[in-house]
């Protein structure tokens, strides 16, 4: 049975509304991103100094809330989870880029995402940051011949969920995930407690 | 020090969401995303698709012996004309919206205590060069891997996640100058 989502926006809008659509989820994703905080590095790169971490939460609680409803509304029919892409597991670049990536935020105070929210907002540095995006993908284009085997070969596994490696129910690592980012909440709140009564010097 | 996050004294359309409440509205619009459209949100790659465009007129034949390259600009119809490209559009807009809305707008450098506009430019620059080198080689960013692969539990992409904050926390020591 064919499931009503994801939605056919083609057949049914063309590719004018498709475009449309994308540019209106794309704006929710940047106004979200802009009244979390997310435009400005210094809220960003304090995920890393303990006192404020934002980042944290507001990352966790969105996967959780999608995944959720992605769940859900593939138990009920109304999702094909088959036809949603999920990223293929590419382990090792996946961790070395990772890592890259990383280290990166912390230098430069962003992500991709971010960084594009702050230029938005006519912040420099986000500006900068974003210049040294391009250059960084740029460059990895020009390089990867040097090293396509780890690239293409190191850990690939394809299409693959958390459930399916571990061979059980998605609703079980639903609940571990949902556990999990509780658990991480409430240390992250006891966390910020801590770092910012460090910061200013009171017991 | 001025405390950037919760500033009672703004008025409230100036003041930042809540984060658990961004964080709902931002997993309502990652499924609003797969639910339209089969995928979820990206940022990086539709820069990846810019420099691929740029290159294809530029050097084409560079590109055509380039598989990555050749890959970055594949694909139907002009490169530009595709849903990451036109993604980072609307997430221009949005921030724009937002941060307008919020009186937000206004050309400034997000600095440290300690170091000055000029330096954080260099720091700036030399971060997204590490940014976009580590995203590429991962296929995707914090956007397009962590956040949508996460969503759709895929095992790579909780691998990358907890690397991006592996290597945050493991450089943020010698980083503190930059931010404290």
């Amino acid at each position: 049975m064919q499931t009503l989502l994801p939605l056919d926006v083609l057949g049914f809008l063309g590719p004018v509304g498709n475009v449309l659509i994308v540019i209106a989820l794309g704006f929710g994703f940047g106004f979200v991103l802009e009244r979390a905080g997310f435009g400005d590095a210094r809220k960003l790169a304090a995920q890393f100094y303990l006192h404020d971490m934002t980042v944290l939460k507001v990352m966790f609680t969105a996967i959780v809330v999608a995944m959720v409803l992605i769940l859900w509304s593939s138990a009920f029919q109304l999702l094909d989870f088959e036809r949603l892409w999920v990223n293929p597991t590419y382990l090792g670049p996946g961790v070395l880029g990772g890592l890259i990536l990383g280290m990166g935020f912390i230098i430069g105070g962003y992500c991709p995402g971010t960084a594009l929210v702050a230029v938005s907002t006519l912040k420099i540095d986000g500006a900068f940051f974003v210049l040294g995006v391009i250059g960084g993908l740029f460059a990895f284009g020009e390089v990867v011949p040097a090293f396509w085997q780890f690239y293409l070969g190191s850990g690939a596994l394809g299409r693959l969920t958390i459930p399916e490696w571990l061979g059980v129910d998605p609703g079980l690592i639903a609940v571990i995930v949902v556990a999990m980012a509780l658990i991480f909440f409430s240390a992250a709140e006891r966390i910020e407690v801590w770092a910012k009564a460090r910061k200013e010097g009171t017991p | 020090m001025s405390s950037v996050s919760s500033d009672k004294a703004l008025p409230s359309a100036s003041r930042f969401w809540h984060p658990y409440v961004a964080g709902t509205l931002l997993g309502m619009v990652l499924f609003l995303t797969f639910a339209f459209t089969g995928h979820g949100l990206g940022a990086s790659g539709g820069l990846t698709r810019l420099i691929a465009a740029a290159q294809g007129q530029l050097a084409p034949e560079h590109v055509r012996l380039n598989p990555e390259l050749a890959n970055a600009a594949g694909g139907p119809g002009h490169p530009l004309n595709h849903w990451l490209v036109w993604m980072i559009a609307g997430v221009l807009l949005g921030g724009l919206t937002s941060g307008a809305a919020a009186r937000r707008l206004k050309l400034e450098t997000f600095t440290g205590p300690r170091l000055s506009p000029y330096w954080r430019w260099g720091t700036a620059l030399l971060g997204g060069l590490l940014v976009g080198f580590g995203a590429r080689l991962a296929r995707g960013c914090t956007s397009g891997q962590a956040l949508s692969g996460g969503a759709v539990l895929s095992l790579g992409s909780w691998a990358f996640m907890f690397a991006v904050f592996a290597g945050g926390y493991l450089v943020a020591y010698l980083v503190r100058r930059f931010w404290n």
